[in-house]
């Protein structure tokens, strides 16, 4: 069996990025494995513009991105098998992969780092009611047949959720000679972000209606032609007298992402209520040596925060790789009041450098402070006028506020106007 | 009279504020500033879409604009684009037509197809 | 000059008993044509039930239900064996939750006596032992060790293709419109014009008692039945072993919780009367029913886990009991109408009786020398990887070019099923034979992939393909069609 230091499972934004750095930190040993004909993942599809603002201070498409990473993986001369599908990984970090070229291959690998990004939840989870027919989409499928291969799934469509891709795709149907009708939100607000429905929908008067969801759909010869949006309540029921029938050939969800780790559930890595794998701040998971990073671990609002959590986990992979023990004793980080999740779940001792906590608000909130407490004591207060829930927050804290007397820490909102 | 919007230069989204004066506030960067004034004054957005590959089946490249072009030129950009193709392999960067409706503004491939 | 062909038999709908009841006769030297209204085989009641083989305890003593049943659950072992099928025995228990419901469940034990169904009567504390995620306070449970889960559309779309490669022809998208009776032959006018033939097989499903009326008067009627259900998606822990049923009552079997024969979990199915036969729609307060119903039995279920919601039509009919006969006016048109539960189980025994005791009689029946029980055998990329080696994948490596990631379905499989005789031509078709947008993404990743495979195959622009019947077809428009 062939040996490897790291293979890299998925060739997206995290994983090269994670290649990356574990390369510049001088494991050279490397190999990602992409499943599909091309590296890059996602972003291959969104050929919309907006990323790169943070990693290279300049607005780039998806494909204009991820080629710069790409680039950098050919200079470097790292490995990598396209079309390589990994079919399992077991705790001594054998991975199995099959390839159209290669077969069936097993590598034993000093380290693992899971970037396989995320999937849609579709009409199945969120279990649409009334018709099962043609024109029912996520709208990440909708973007790949519309982006890659050139054809509409739809001309009169109504989009379920208002996240971004939803809102993006809003726009691209659009400009492409769809009508978007509508786009309904289950939420009283908006779960994608502020520019995208001023850009993608107010240039385009396409309403948005908030606390609505389809109650109904119906199909005609086995395509859909009516939608009904109901209001709901605050326990999401819908409320009748409320409905609004609409003759459309489409429903586009944009319904929200889940972490795609199969390949972690299946060796009993122990996850979190981000759907990922519980991690430290190197990115190891409970599984000693194996890392994740991306929107397999938690959903990213913007790339370049992936790409920046993909070196962070290169890091941890390196570190272990080259030696240093990353799983001693740890403590926890939990989400308080207001607080969704935080990611790392859990911090490992020593803390040796300062630790980016990322996390999500429940819901929109105006004039918080986040409160960081390490057992009782304050460690830091940040104002904040305004926090919503499709914004990852991230927030530095200096090691040496940690290292003293490391308790378990928790994040939380505190109203300003309480104190 | 006072004009509120979201700013659209970066996904922070900043709720802006212009006074008559041409005063912003709410902007978080000098970005902002300059959006806020050209939203009021010529509106402009960048336009992102694709166009056929000649040699390959079922395949598009993506495109943008080199530029922001005007709001309401956005159909006639749109149309422009619309009758384009490509022949692979084709490269970031590459232009595939010049200056559309005189704008000084090109439409530019943003993806290497092999 | 216009040429009549009269087949000697004409099978109306490829249902799971259509599929029987052709590849049965397609043992003999005869000319049998199968006329689907769908287009594809098993795409109603076949693609839309519980999926279990029940072992024939439940059904009242004598009917034909309780006979067909027990016959065919004998049967399936070695049916799947030849067809290439997934079939577990992994035993049924219907369980007690409370003191009061035990006598029921010693008179279920009389039952399958009656029935010559071997079946064991469990404490609450054996059935603990067998299902650690059954709900505790369970009284006991009668263990039936022959019921088994099956995959049902394989089940079928694997008998329809024996069935073609031993001479057996299809047509699909061919709907029944009107059957006439001459001397000597039926005229069957369809959508696609007209067929005769001597003998005229009714096994319509749902429509069975319309067919039926084309040529008679009958004393029977389908009262169609809806069951939703939840499909679980397969994960380590696992949920029940066992297919876990709660006692009969007279709606039907009740809601069960049953692993599948892929590695999912099933709950359901409701039983509601409905007036339209293609009302397969889904509504939030039934599925809320499944939802009690299960967790009642099996109170820890994940429901984060749903991948699926879905409903099924069973050909309910007023007779309460399958009818397999010859029509009242002629005998060679015969009835097999309202096959509903447990008519996945009975279908080859049904098949069989047909063949032998209604068909028999009415033409002569001359071996094929050349019949081949089996069909050509499948590969999947999943079973390999159980497997300690893979010589098979070594020199087929398209079966290692994986195009449903959560399914793990290949390019080769997809290659095989489309060179098959009984071939798919939608996408619903191609996830019926091969699972590729049956897991957790729900074709999300998958199916531009596989349209634009279905397409190139079939030599078609991807505009032509369907989800699932035509008319279903997932993309409207080429944008930027320079040509």
């Amino acid at each position: 069996m062939e040996r490897i230091d790291l293979v890299v499972i998925g060739g997206g934004s995290a994983g090269m990025a994670a290649a990356i750095e574990a390369h510049n930190r001088g494991v050279k040993n490397v190999l990602i494995l992409e499943k599909d004909g091309n590296l890059g993942g996602i972003l291959n599809q969104c050929i919309h513009n907006g990323f790169g603002l943070t990693e290279f201070k300049e607005e780039l498409t998806g494909p204009e991105y991820l080629q710069r990473f790409v680039d950098q993986v050919k200079e470097l001369h790292i490995p990598y098998e396209l079309n390589a599908y990994v079919s399992s990984i077991d705790r001594n970090k054998v991975v199995t992969y099959s390839s159209k070229k290669k077969g069936l291959v097993k590598v034993q690998a000093k380290a693992i780092i899971i970037a396989t990004g995320c999937y849609e939840r579709n009409a199945g989870a969120i279990q649409i009611p009334g018709d099962r027919c043609a024109g029912i989409i996520t709208a990440g499928t909708a973007q790949k047949y519309l982006n890659i291969h050139g054809y509409l799934c739809g001309k009169r469509i109504v989009i379920l959720g208002s996240g971004d891709i939803g809102l993006i795709m809003a726009r691209r149907l659009t400009l492409e000679g769809a009508k978007v009708i509508c786009v309904s939100e289950i939420m009283p607000y908006s779960n994608g972000l502020n520019r995208n429905i001023a850009q993608c929908l107010n240039d385009f008067n396409i309403p948005l209606y908030l606390s609505r969801s389809v109650s109904n759909v119906k199909s005609k010869d086995g395509r859909l032609c009516k939608v009904t949006l109901s209001q709901v309540d605050e326990k999401f029921q819908f409320i009748k007298g409320t409905e609004m029938e609409i003759e459309c050939d489409t429903l586009i969800l944009s319904v929200g992402l889940i972490p795609y780790i199969s390949l972690l559930e299946y060796i009993d890595c122990p996850t979190s209520t981000t759907k990922g794998a519980i991690v430290d701040q190197y990115l190891q998971t409970d599984i000693e040596g194996i890392f994740t990073c991306g929107n397999c671990l938690h959903v990213h609002d913007v790339v370049d925060f992936v790409t920046n959590e993909g070196r962070e986990a290169g890091r941890g992979a390196a570190l272990y790789i080259q030696g240093d023990k990353l799983n001693n004793k740890s403590i926890l980080v939990k989400p308080g009041e207001g607080v969704n999740y935080v990611v790392p779940q859990k911090i490992a001792l020593p803390i040796n450098d300062d630790i980016s906590f990322k996390f999500r608000v429940k819901k929109p909130i105006k004039d918080v402070n986040i409160v960081v407490k390490n057992g009782d004591n304050l460690i830091s207060k940040i104002v904040k006028p305004v926090l919503i829930p499709s914004e990852m927050v991230m927030i530095n804290v200096k090691k040496e506020k940690l290292m003293d007397n490391p308790q378990d820490i928790t994040i939380y909102l505190e109203n300003r106007n309480n104190g | 009279m006072d004009r509120e919007f979201v700013c659209i230069v970066c996904p922070r989204g900043c709720q802006l504020k212009v006074d008559s004066a041409m005063n912003v506030t709410g902007n978080f960067c000098p970005r902002g500033k300059a959006y806020a004034i050209s939203e009021l004054t010529n509106p402009t957005r960048m336009v992102t879409s694709s166009i056929r590959v000649n040699n390959r089946d079922d395949l598009l490249v993506s495109v943008k604009t080199s530029n922001a072009v005007p709001k309401e030129q956005i159909n006639e950009v749109m149309s422009i684009i619309n009758s384009l193709s490509v022949s692979a392999p084709c490269h970031v960067g590459q232009v595939v037509k010049k200056n559309i409706l005189n704008l000084n503004i090109d439409i530019v491939i943003t993806k290497e197809i092999e | 000059m216009y040429l009549m062909i009269c087949h000697d038999v004409i099978i109306i709908g490829a249902g799971i008993v259509g599929a029987m009841i052709s590849r049965e006769l397609s043992k003999y030297n005869l000319d049998v044509l199968v006329l689907e209204k769908e287009n594809d085989v098993g795409n109603k009641t076949t693609n839309a039930n519980s999926a279990i083989v029940h072992s024939g305890y439940d059904p009242v003593p004598g009917t034909l239900k309780a006979r067909f049943n027990v016959e065919g659950n004998k049967m399936f072992d070695l049916l799947c064996d030849e067809l290439d099928v997934p079939f577990y025995r992994i035993g049924s228990l219907t369980v007690a939750l409370y003191d009061e419901q035990l006598p029921l469940l010693k008179s279920l034990q009389e039952r399958s006596k009656q029935n010559g169904v071997d079946v064991e009567l469990l404490t609450g504390e054996e059935v603990k032992k067998l299902e650690p995620n059954i709900n505790p306070i369970v009284k006991g449970a009668l263990l039936a060790k022959s019921a088994g889960i099956v995959d049902p559309f394989n089940l079928c779309v694997h008998a329809m293709e024996n069935a073609i490669d031993n001479g057996v022809k299809l047509e699909r998208n061919c709907r029944v419109e009107d059957i006439t009776k001459s001397d000597n032959y039926y005229k069957i006018s369809t959508t696609k014009g007209d067929y005769f033939s001597k003998i005229v097989i009714n096994a319509a499903g749902v429509y069975s008692d319309k067919i039926a009326s084309m040529i008679e008067g009958i004393d029977w009627k389908i009262t169609p039945r809806k069951g939703e259900y939840f499909i679980l998606d397969h994960y380590k822990a696992g949920l029940v072993n066992h297919t876990i049923f709660p006692l009969p009552n007279e709606k039907g079997k009740g809601i069960l919780v049953s692993p599948t024969s892929s590695g999912n979990y099933i709950l359901g199915p409701t039983s509601e009367e409905v007036l339209d036969r293609d009302d397969v729609s889904t509504d939030k307060d039934t599925l809320n029913m499944v939802r009690t119903g299960a967790t009642g039995m099996v109170p820890s279920i994940p429901f984060n886990q749903v991948i699926r919601v879905f409903s099924g039509m069973r050909a309910t009919c007023t007779r309460h009991d399958f009818v397999i006969e010859h029509s009242k006016k002629y005998n060679d048109f015969i009835n097999v109408g309202g096959i509903e539960s447990p008519g996945l189980v009975s279908s080859p025994a049904i098949a069989k009786y047909v063949v032998e005791s209604l068909i028999r009689p009415l033409i002569q029946l001359k071996e094929k020398d050349d019949f081949n029980p089996r069909v050509r055998r499948y590969h999947r990329l999943y079973n390999e990887l159980l497997k300690d080696s893979n010589d098979f994948l070594k020199d087929n490596h398209d079966y290692c070019d994986v195009i449903c990631n959560c399914e793990k379905v290949t390019l080769g499989e997809i290659k095989d099923v489309l060179s098959r005789s009984c071939p798919p031509y939608s996408v619903k078709a191609l996830k019926r034979r091969t699972r590729a947008g049956f897991g957790k993404c729900q074709g999300g990743f998958c199916q531009p992939r596989i349209v634009l495979l279905l397409a190139k195959h079939y030599g078609v622009s991807p505009l032509a393909i369907p989800l699932d019947n035509d008319g279903s077809e997932i993309l409207v428009e080429k944008i930027k069609d320079n040509k």
